[in-house]
């Protein structure tokens, strides 16, 4: 029997505001536990929330950027459980009308296609603090608790891991270039959880849905499919999918790569879910709802207009535009005026090859974007070879001087495009070489390269190799 | 005790005699009142219960569970109050987490009414209004969740009034009900009520829920004649004392030039089970922070499920216990309609009703409770206590002013008090008529 895989993203992304999405506390790095915290974040008697407006125009900016629904009204509500990492022991979260509902996304597919994937809806909410295991101890750290969460919640559309990494893919790419959060997998502003199911082939009924969680890599996403995937079969086959597969929540345990059931099948939990008598609901001015129509261009539309504006392959404009930083690197090359074809060959073979033999990114990158726009505009102009604007870029690599003249002065490899100049050497190495010469003009072909390398050995590389070609070319016929 | 216009007139020297005075004056009295005599600030000393925060005083809700712990901020009404030649002093007992209608459930023990010490303050402001009624305080700050201020005041002779839902700042109040609770003055005449009210009402960043609207000073014109709406169908719920003392009243005002307009109310049947449903659900979550995680008193355990089960089992008496119970039930899947969504549907029905009634009448005349003080001990059954908010609560669901005063005494000699209800954010109106009412009673001490 052949299965079909049913796969929905539920996303915690981190929004990057000043302060927490209800008290004034930053959000920043503390150096140490619980200093960023008030009454408001520690949940003391008497304190009470107020809604941090950018935390709502981030989830707006969110909302159009996937052709969302953005309600102009929704409702925070109270989510009820104990745990130390919840001070008030509720989520003041989201629940019948989030802020943002009906949106979708598309995804690139390996083999080139491109997939809808509908976003069911995103909601605000604030994530809770961080308990500390110490031995026998446990120790509660609330500087994260109240930090703005914006929960995005896909349709169950994706049908392989593929699928769910192009999509995870995508929306990381849309909250970076939305400037909405740093979505940092490994530091945690960036989580998700994964439901899976699988079906038989052509079954319209869902199978039983399992979540995984805690999972930090679009790596281990995949991996944590493939093995719940595997499960989920196995059990099916083995007739007894009815006991073995139960909606729970697993954990994906990297050590032994596998998941992990996490609490018992019965510990179904009633939040208890009721509108937060301490909000008003919220309700955004049609200045605000302008406002966050807003948005910059995202990987979508750049990689469109790359095609068509500037004649660049698809795989390339993917690659650019995967990441925020890259493209905008990219864009301010093209400010220089250069070809964008050698922008791209630069940036992603040159600049990037280099880049990553010395383990940075792109943001970290030595050489910004002007300065090898300007090495570019040498090699249009025949200043410097192509050859000889690798040795600038390796120099460049490892020393702090910027002017291009410079390096290529300091190098040597001013490129002579002077006919003059090229043409004295050439007669003396023909002078040098008459007898080569005469065995060139019987029919010997072969040494026409013999004359060129001498040339360019004699102007110690220097010489415009094209321009050599055609005199010598010339002189010799 | 002078009266707060008096006090304010007062000198530094003259008040910290005032202060000691106070203080000698409680610790004497066996009333139970002050539970603590705490200072904060510098001017005319101003009682404060035990759920309003004052930066540094252990404030505890009259509760076991909040012992040890100490308030690290001022409640926005402590700000105004320190602003304006006022100070905190002291803390008034009161029911814990002000879920009760007696004072008898607190952490410190019952409190006495000043009028018969056999006899209950009501509550569950209970402390602050028998040290104002008491003459041991000035005047008080208390919350009003769904009469808990203006039945203890009437209870012990003095004023108590519950401002507009919205009029004052909740930011420091320790919740109980956050969409019912109010802070409000109880003081020994009108007068000083408008004063304290003044001080501490307006608009909070701090406070969602705080109104954000135009707001004048009250300058009380006690000659304005005005209508009064009296509910005939509401009163015979009452004992016979308050009925004669209602009808009294009318009189009174009737002679004062006020017109009398008669209505009905067809909902107030639904008030309590309205109340209690929406109370306890946000009670349920409101004091689900008190975990033993982080401040005040944590009990022994091994694990943190123990953690949560034996904090909360030692640290909270039977009453709290009963009202989270209720409130976590209310709101658990399966019943969160029938109930939760179904008592705000009703709570909307008794705001329209209200407003029906003031598109004819300026004011609406009603008793506070239903008796006078009960004996101390004599009310067991949660219910039948319920049951005593039945002329209070409406008016917190509605989330209208109103004031309750003294007008007169029963045969035992224990004070009657009735209160008048105004429009949303009409408190001038209601403290017009307050004036005008105080002076026509001609209530004595
Ligand atoms: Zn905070």
């Amino acid at each position: 029997m052949r299965f079909e895989t049913v796969i929905g993203l539920e996303v915690h992304v981190q929004l990057n505001t000043k302060s927490k999405i209800f008290c004034s506390c930053p959000t920043s790095f503390a150096e140490h536990q619980n200093t960023n915290t008030c009454p408001v974040c520690l949940a003391l008697p008497g304190a009470l929330p107020v809604l941090n407006l950018e935390a709502v125009k981030k989830a707006m900016l969110f909302g159009n950027a996937v052709n969302a629904t953005v309600n102009q009204k929704s409702i925070f509500n109270r989510k009820s459980y104990f745990y130390p990492d919840s001070p008030m022991a509720y989520q003041i979260s989201q629940f019948d009308i989030p802020i943002v509902e009906h949106g979708e996304l598309f995804v690139d597919l390996e083999d080139g296609s491109s997939k809808r994937i509908g976003i069911t809806r995103a909601h605000l909410e604030a994530d809770a603090g961080k308990n500390i295991h110490d031995g026998s101890i446990s120790k509660v750290d609330l500087n994260r608790a109240g930090t703005p969460l914006l929960e995005i919640v896909s349709e169950p559309e994706m049908r392989s891991s593929e699928e769910a990494v192009a999509y995870l893919r995508k929306l990381h790419s849309i909250v970076r270039y939305l400037d909405i959060s740093d979505a940092n997998m490994q530091e945690g502003s960036f989580r998700c959880d994964v439901n899976v199911s699988i079906r038989p082939e052509g079954q319209e009924e869902f199978g039983t849905r399992v979540e995984i969680k805690n999972i930090n890599s679009f790596r281990f996403v995949a991996a944590a499919i493939a093995y719940e995937v595997a499960r989920q079969t196995e059990a099916y086959e083995d007739g007894i999918y009815e006991s073995e597969v139960y909606q729970e929540t697993r954990l994906w345990d990297v050590a032994k790569n596998a998941t992990k059931s996490m609490r018992g099948k019965e510990d179904s939990a009633d939040y208890r879910y009721f509108p937060d008598p301490d909000l008003r609901p919220v309700l955004v001015s049609e200045e605000m709802m302008e406002e966050a129509k807003h948005i910059p261009e995202l990987p979508d539309a750049k990689v469109a207009r790359y095609i068509q504006e500037l004649g660049i392959k698809k795989d390339d404009a993917l690659v650019i535009t995967a990441l925020k930083e890259m493209a905008y690197y990219f864009e301010e090359m093209l400010k220089s005026n250069i070809n964008p074809k050698s922008a791209v060959t630069w940036l992603t073979s040159e600049l990037l090859g280099r880049l990553n033999k010395a383990g940075l990114d792109i943001t970290a990158s030595p050489v910004d974007a002007a300065t090898i726009a300007t090495l570019i505009s040498k090699i249009e102009s025949d200043a410097v070879s192509g050859k000889g604007a690798k040795d600038v870029l390796d120099y460049m690599m490892e020393n702090d001087e910027r002017n291009i003249d410079t390096i290529i002065d300091k190098l040597g490899l001013a490129q002579v495009s002077d006919d003059g100049a090229i043409l004295a050497i050439i007669e003396a190495v023909l002078n040098d070489n008459q007898d080569k010469v005469n065995e060139y003009k019987s029919g010997k072909d072969k040494l026409f390269g013999f004359f060129v390398g001498e040339t360019m050995k004699r102007s110690k590389g220097s010489a415009n190799p094209a321009k050599v070609n055609a005199l010598l070319k010339e002189k010799l016929s | 005790m002078i009266t707060l216009k008096v006090a304010l007139t007062k000198t530094k020297e003259e008040l910290a005699e005032i202060k000691s005075e106070l203080e000698n004056l409680a610790k004497a009295s066996d009333l139970n009142a002050y539970i603590g005599f705490e200072n904060s600030g510098e001017g005319v000393p101003i009682l404060i219960k035990d759920n309003i925060q004052v930066n540094g005083w252990s404030v505890t809700s009259g509760s076991k569970i909040l012992q040890g712990y100490i308030a690290p901020y001022d409640a926005t009404v402590i700000t105004k109050l320190k602003s304006s030649g006022m100070m905190a002093f002291g803390r008034s007992n009161m029911d814990e987490f002000a879920m009760g209608s007696t004072t008898e459930s607190s952490f410190y023990g019952i409190t006495k009414n000043p009028y018969d010490i056999s006899r209950v303050p009501g509550g569950s402001s209970g402390g602050a209004a028998a040290a104002v009624g008491g003459g041991i305080a000035i005047a008080a700050l208390g919350s009003d969740t769904g009469g808990s201020i203006r039945q203890p005041a009437a209870y012990c002779g003095c004023v108590g009034m519950k401002p507009t839902y919205g009029r004052v700042s909740r930011y420091g109040l320790a919740a109980y009900a956050s969409s019912l609770d109010q802070i409000g003055p109880i003081t020994q005449n009108v007068e000083d009520a408008a004063i304290l009210y003044d001080i501490i009402k307006g608009h909070d960043p701090r406070d969602s829920t705080s109104a954000d609207i135009e707001d004048s000073k009250t300058v009380i014109n006690e000659n304005r004649k005005l209508t009064i709406a009296v509910i005939d169908n509401y009163i015979s719920e009452a004992s016979s004392d308050i009925q004669k003392a209602y009808s009294d009243t009318i009189k009174a005002l009737q002679d004062a030039g006020h017109t009398i307009v008669h209505k009905n109310m067809q909902n107030t049947k639904y008030d309590i089970a309205t109340y209690y449903i929406l109370a306890t659900a946000e009670a349920a979550t409101n004091l689900a922070r008190f975990d033993g995680v982080r401040y005040g008193r944590r009990a022994e355990a091994s694990n943190v499920s123990d953690l949560y089960y034996n904090t909360r089992s030692e640290g909270f008496g039977d009453e709290v216990k009963r009202r989270i119970l209720l409130g976590n039930f209310v709101l658990s899947s399966g019943y969160y309609d029938a109930y939760y969504l179904k008592a705000q549907r009703v709570r909307h029905l008794i705001r329209d009703e209200f407003n029906t009634i003031f598109n004819e009448a300026d004011l609406i005349l009603s008793p506070v409770a239903p008796s006078v003080a009960p004996k101390i001990g004599a009310v067991h059954d949660p219910l039948e206590m319920y049951k005593s908010d039945m002329y209070t609560i409406a008016i917190n669901l509605a989330g209208l002013p109103a004031l309750s005063l003294p007008v007169a005494k029963d045969s035992d000699g224990m004070p009657i008090g009735l209160q008048l209800i105004a429009k949303a954010f009409d408190e001038q109106t209601l403290f017009d008529g307050a004036a005008s009412m105080e002076k026509a009673v001609k209530y004595t001490k």
